[in-house]
């Protein structure tokens, strides 16, 4: 199993220990994840009728 | 002095007048304690003159980000510093999303692209689009490419697009505060050239961008003068990085009213629910609305942000008892 480490918010790109992202959380039930939680570089995103897919040039694809 | 909503009765409902700019005004200065009788009655108009049916729409973006244009509520412009990056969606994958909102039900597919207008590039990425789409799919496409010269209204004409969007997006007294790299009268421009081509007009805009009440009645009264087929009606969902990212999301009963007022503006259009129903208006407002004036929905996602799941919005319009229009019917 891998274990992926999120050290930045998909929602707003800053550091998750950095303060809170509550509001973030409520914005990506509404939203796709715009910075890669691993790296916080933008991603591209595509989204679809019914999902969405984020990538990162660095640590690949995510979707919903 | 008549009640406005008796004289809309009369006017609207009877005799199939829309109300004019200064009528709009007198009802979106109603009291709540009238928004019930409002919606009722923008209902009963809608059931009169466009039938008890539903218009289901999917919509995807064929090109995302990167805009040069500034209309201020948009994150997919160039010029503001949202994080959405540019990305073009290959022939694929846009026939697949085609697949994916036929399966809803919904007659309507639209294909968008963030351009101010298309280039030769972007009109032969929509034709093999199209061509790929009618080749598996049965469904409407329809198109939004922004401001278009006359020979791409016919060649879009000429590709089988059933339906042109390009929204005046705020009224003509506002539009420099919403938008500075184009004029109102451009979009206006192209709106005409697109209904005299005998393509379906959608022309819609957004409401709760710090516009005025009077503003919001100057708009509806501007749409109803193009007669648009269809007008989608967006509530302004603030994106981070745009200039009206920090603006408050505009209050439910009013956004309810502007739909009650569109829909006694043009008693004969499909009024659309577009972007940002779900924050402004919530579930119970969703439905409200359905039972005040709306008659058409776009299902699943929009652009860059996420809709109510489809399933949502079809088990709701079962529950009301409104029928999903079917392919090759009109309202």
């Amino acid at each position: 199993m891998t274990v992926t480490t999120v050290l930045y918010c998909g929602h707003c790109g800053r550091e998750v220990a950095d303060g809170s992202h509550d509001d973030c959380r409520q914005a990506l039930t509404m939203e796709p994840p715009r910075y890669c939680e691993r790296c916080r570089r933008r991603m591209v995103v595509q989204v679809h009728p019914m999902g969405w897919t984020a990538r990162c040039s660095a640590h690949g694809e995510v979707s919903s | 002095m008549n009640d406005i909503l008796e004289v809309a009765r009369e006017q609207v409902l009877e005799r199939g007048i829309g109300l004019s700019q200064e009528q709009l005004i007198e009802v979106l200065r109603s009291p709540d304690e009238q928004l019930d009788a409002l919606l009722a009655l923008a209902h009963e108009v809608r059931v009169k003159w466009c039938g008890e049916e539903v218009e289901v729409e999917g919509i995807i973006s064929l090109k995302t980000g990167g805009c040069p244009e500034d209309c201020h509520f948009c994150s997919q412009s160039g010029q503001f510093t949202s994080p959405v990056r540019s990305v073009w969606l290959n022939i694929p994958e846009l026939v697949e999303a085609a697949k994916e909102t036929a399966k809803t039900g919904a007659t309507e597919f639209c294909i968008v692209a963030a351009v101010r207008g298309p280039d030769a590039r972007l009109m032969s990425q929509v034709k093999a689009g199209i061509e790929a789409i009618n080749a598996e799919v049965d469904i409407n496409i329809a198109c939004s490419l922004g401001m278009l010269t006359q020979e791409q209204v016919d060649e879009l004409k000429a590709m089988g697009v059933h339906r042109y969007n390009h929204n005046l997006e705020s009224a003509r007294s506002y539009f420099g505060d919403v938008v500075t790299t184009h004029s109102f009268e451009e979009r206006w421009e192209t709106c005409v050239m697109v209904r005299e081509s005998g393509m379906e007009l959608c022309c819609g805009g957004l409401v709760g961008m710090g516009e005025s009440l009077e503003q919001r009645a100057e708009l509806a009264a501007q749409l109803a003068e193009l007669e648009p087929h269809e007008v989608p009606l967006n509530f302004l969902n603030p994106r981070p990085g745009t200039p009206f990212g920090d603006m408050e999301i505009m209050a439910g009963k009013d956004a309810l009213r502007t739909i009650a007022a569109f829909r006694l503006a043009m008693p004969r259009t499909v009024l659309r629910y577009a972007g940002g129903r779900e924050l402004t208006l919530g579930d119970l407002g969703t439905r409200e609305g359905l039972l005040g004036g709306i008659n058409a929905v776009i299902v699943g996602n929009y652009l860059t942000t996420l809709g109510r799941p489809a399933t949502a919005d079809l088990d709701l319009l079962a529950d009301l008892k409104m029928p999903v229009k079917e392919l090759q019917k009109t309202l």
